[in-house]
């Protein structure tokens, strides 16, 4: 492999973007695994679920990310409702049902993930939109117009939910739901409606995320097994519960798998994510920025 | 009097916040030492410390002379350092009687009947030998409370830790826990007592020690502990 | 007593069976019956007893299934060795996965265990030498010892093994070891007080678990006569290995087993008539059903019919 530093930089540049994009779709669990404390292997099922639903409605002809957003409403209300039976199903019988919670979010992504196999079949589909395809040239370097789009989009939902959660008085109730329920219930908010609004919104970010999955690259049932390494890796990276370290850990995992991809192969990149999970699990568990 | 525990200098840092700052402390043979301090000054960080759930940053522990500031908690209660836990953590998918079969079986070795019947006799010491072979969701708050000291004890410490054992309780509660207390120091047991509630404490503790902010502030008899100005000020403020 | 009875029982119906004319079909769904025994019997050894959900188990069937190959291929060890090697690999796999997370939450440790999948699925893929993406053809040895067929002699081996597997559930559960793992289930802390090794107890799990799971899948390249990753480290192998100590019980060492038997069964009716996928989201339905309404599975029920009608 003949080492360039255009093609380093090149690296580094679609890192960065990948890099927003995996920030992006850590978001939702980073609220619902960071700070409300839920074993939700089931996020990257749901976020496939969003990939897959803003395809289908690409057959009505609509934009991918259109279709997202149209379907954010439709994940919030299911990921509140969603929430409210898991808390009545599991967190009110106690600790002994620590076990079932994490079988239970496992068979829901079985679930997921089956179905899409059943009703999608199992190649890969991708989105047609404007701006798939084509790219950015900037000198030597070319930037896919998807990424950038993609990345875009990314920041966008990054922010926004960043400046809600500090600045709303609900988004910072979620913060705190996390840290002390017992202070919030004396304020007269009812923890258990805040936590499903948090799980709402993590829901909810999921179906634009999803839409961006789609407009990346083409998606097949069963790619939410590497998203769990990747969101995974984000988010305890970040430091559970620090939205601004989701950023700055997506960027990191996005540009290590990126120069990894470029110098080392495809069939290596996944490996990238588990491993840097792994490495910091062993050494550092609470992330570079948690509390 | 022979030192059973002598704790050098530890401190314990939480990121930036010091719950533990230099604290140095000696407990003699059947002593009955009274820990008090508002909250946060860093009682359950001691005892923590001392029981092996967290390990410190500086300074030494040693019991019966060991050295155990690097050794895990199970070894330490094997050693002959036992605990209750200021909020009842019992097993709750066993009954009271296997509650007691843990600690019999992995500290002192015992199985079989040889085991029953030593759980039965400690339980009756504490009279729930009733609900011996009930589950954990039927006892009360004290019976909950009696049993945290019947598994710690079945443990055979040399050191017993209680850590607010009589929180929450009613008065007749209160003196029961206490007169069950002093059965175990007169068998020998030594005894740290983490307290609240004042009049316990003091009429207790032949010796009691005053944390704030990470720190000891006051060290001495009961009588003279309460008189002193700083204690007074920790827990009522300037 | 009783117990070991009727394992030699059924150890001796087992043989006789194997020696007599019974159609062939009986032993290729008995073997995936008696495989599903294993299987289940030890995940619960790890997440029935000590609650840590092991969601990887392909990448362990996987790893015992191929370290089996290579002793065949490089050795030519006959199927008794392969399986002990197996088994102590995936014994060591399972330790150290174990000494990496148990530290940490539960999660962390599915999570590790979900890492093993691809990671082993992609060497294997890589490596030609294991038969690589597109796997391998073998040849069953012609004869079976002293049964008719090597196949026959295959199912009286897995019998053997799920008797091991159900006895060493039986085992852990009912010594000190058990009460020490419920103990460290039940409140951690307060375990390592009454002196239970908790980290020791966990990686024991971990190693007991890891090590049976592979020797259940070190017959598979003799049974199918072929191995090929695809089909080797299988979603189905992932949801059945949970669903089945979660809808016989996880508390007692009969509830894999029936979980298994209850299961594995099914299956066998049902692929004849409807697809492999179909198939999974069925499991999949019944894990979360079971998950939801009855928890403590059919030995639960079970038990609370019991001491509802006295």
């Amino acid at each position: 492999m003949v080492f360039s530093f255009d093609l380093l930089l090149e690296a580094i540049l679609f890192g960065i973007l990948l890099g927003g994009f995996y920030a992006a779709v850590s978001l939702g669990l980073s609220v619902s695994f960071g700070l409300l404390d839920i074993p939700n292997v089931a996020h990257p099922a749901v976020l496939l679920l969003g990939a897959y639903g803003a395809f289908s409605l690409g057959h009505y002809g609509v934009d991918p990310i259109l279709a997202g957003l149209l379907l954010m409403p439709v994940f919030f209300v299911a990921g509140a409702l969603f929430y409210k039976s898991y808390y009545l199903i599991f967190e009110r019988r106690g600790d002994a049902a620590a076990v079932n919670g994490l079988a239970f979010f496992f068979g829901i992504v079985f679930i997921i993930e089956v179905g899409l196999v059943i009703w999608y079949g199992v190649d890969q589909q991708s989105a047609t939109a404007p701006y798939i395809g084509g790219s950015l040239e900037l000198g030597e370097i070319r930037l896919p117009y998807r990424l950038l789009a993609a990345f875009s989009v990314a920041i966008v939902m990054a922010l926004a939910l960043s400046l809600y959660l500090s600045k709303t008085f609900y988004g910072r109730a979620i913060k705190a739901v996390g840290q002390d329920e017992g202070a919030l219930r004396l304020m007269g908010v009812d923890p258990v409606r805040v936590k499903q609004l948090a799980f709402g919104i993590a829901t909810g970010v999921n179906a634009l995320a999803g839409a961006v999955l789609l407009i990346l690259a083409p998606i097949e049932p069963t790619m939410d097994r590497i998203y769990i390494g990747r969101t995974f890796c984000v988010v305890v990276l970040a430091g559970l519960g620090s939205m601004s370290g989701t950023l700055a850990a997506g960027l990191i995992l996005g540009i290590a798998e990126s120069i990894v991809l470029m110098f080392l192969g495809a069939s290596w990149a996944p490996a990238v994510a588990f491993g840097l999970l792994m490495v910091m699990l062993g050494f550092r568990p609470q992330g570079l920025f948690g509390r | 009097m022979e030192i059973l525990l002598k704790v050098d200098q530890i401190s314990k840092h939480f990121g930036g916040f010091t719950a533990l700052n230099g604290v140095s402390l000696e407990l003699k043979k059947g002593e009955r030492l009274g820990l008090i301090g508002p909250n946060g000054s860093g009682k359950t960080t001691l005892i923590n410390c001392i029981s092996g759930a967290l390990v410190n940053e500086t300074g030494q522990i040693l019991f019966r002379g060991k050295s155990i500031a690097r050794m895990p908690a199970y070894q330490r209660t094997r050693l002959g350092i036992a605990r209750s836990f200021q909020i009842p953590r019992p097993f709750r998918s066993m009954t009271v009687i296997e509650n007691l079969l843990v600690p019999l079986s992995y500290v002192g070795g015992l199985t079989g009947k040889e085991a029953q019947s030593r759980a039965e006799d400690i339980l009756k010491g504490m009279g729930l030998a009733a609900k011996m072979h009930q589950g954990c969701s039927q006892l009360s708050q004290v019976e909950l409370r009696k049993m945290e000291l019947a598994r710690a004890m079945a443990a055979d410490p040399q050191l017993l830790i209680s850590d607010e054992a009589m929180a929450g309780l009613a008065g007749t509660e209160i003196d029961e826990v206490l007169a069950i207390l002093h059965t175990l120091n007169q068998k020998g047991i030594t005894i740290i007592m983490i307290e609240h509630i004042m009049q316990a404490v003091m009429s207790f503790s032949e010796r009691v020690v005053c944390l704030d902010a990470g720190q000891i502030i006051c060290e001495g008899t009961p009588a003279q502990v309460v008189a002193d100005p700083y204690v007074q000020r920790a827990y009522l403020g300037d | 007593m009783r117990f070991w009875i009727s394992c030699v029982v059924l150890w001796i119906g087992a043989v006789f069976l194997a020696l007599s004319g019974a159609n062939n079909y009986l032993f290729f769904a008995g073997f995936v019956v008696l495989q599903s025994i294993v299987l289940a019997s030890a995940w619960n050894i790890l997440g029935g007893y000590a609650g840590y959900v092991n969601f990887g188990v392909p990448a362990f069937i996987g790893a015992g299934a191929y370290a089996a190959l290579m002793m065949h291929l490089a050795f030519a060890a006959p199927i008794l060795l392969q399986i002990a090697v197996a088994g102590l690999i995936t014994g060591l796999i399972g330790f150290l996965v174990g000494l990496l997370t148990v530290r940490l939450r539960g999660i962390f440790f599915s999570i590790a265990t979900v890492a093993l999948v691809f990671i082993f699925e992609t060497l294997v893929m890589n490596t030609a030498y294991l038969g690589g993406a597109t796997g391998m053809q073998l040849t069953r040895p012609e004869s079976g010892g002293l049964f008719p067929s090597y196949m026959r002699m295959l199912v009286v081996v897995m019998t053997g093994l799920a008797i091991l597997a159900v006895a060493t559930a039986r085992y852990v559960q009912e010594s000190h070891i058990g009460r020490g793992l419920r103990a460290v289930r039940d409140s951690e802390e307060a375990a390592e007080c009454s002196g239970v090794p908790t980290l020791k107890l966990k990686l024991l799990a971990c190693a007991l678990s890891g090590a049976l799971l592979g020797a259940a899948g070190a017959p598979l390249p003799m049974y199918l006569s072929y191995i090929e990753p695809a089909s080797t480290f299988n979603l189905l192998y992932a949801v059945s290995a949970l669903a089945m100590p979660i809808i016989g019980g996880m508390s007692h060492w009969i509830g894999p087993v029936i979980g298994a038997i209850i299961l594995a069964s099914l299956q066998q009716i049902v692929t004849v008539t409807i697809s492999s996928e179909l198939n999974v989201l069925v499991v999949g339905l019944l894990l979360v059903v079971f998950v939801v309404a009855a928890p403590e599975g059919i030995v639960g029920l079970v038990k609370r019919w019991k001491s509802s009608s006295k």
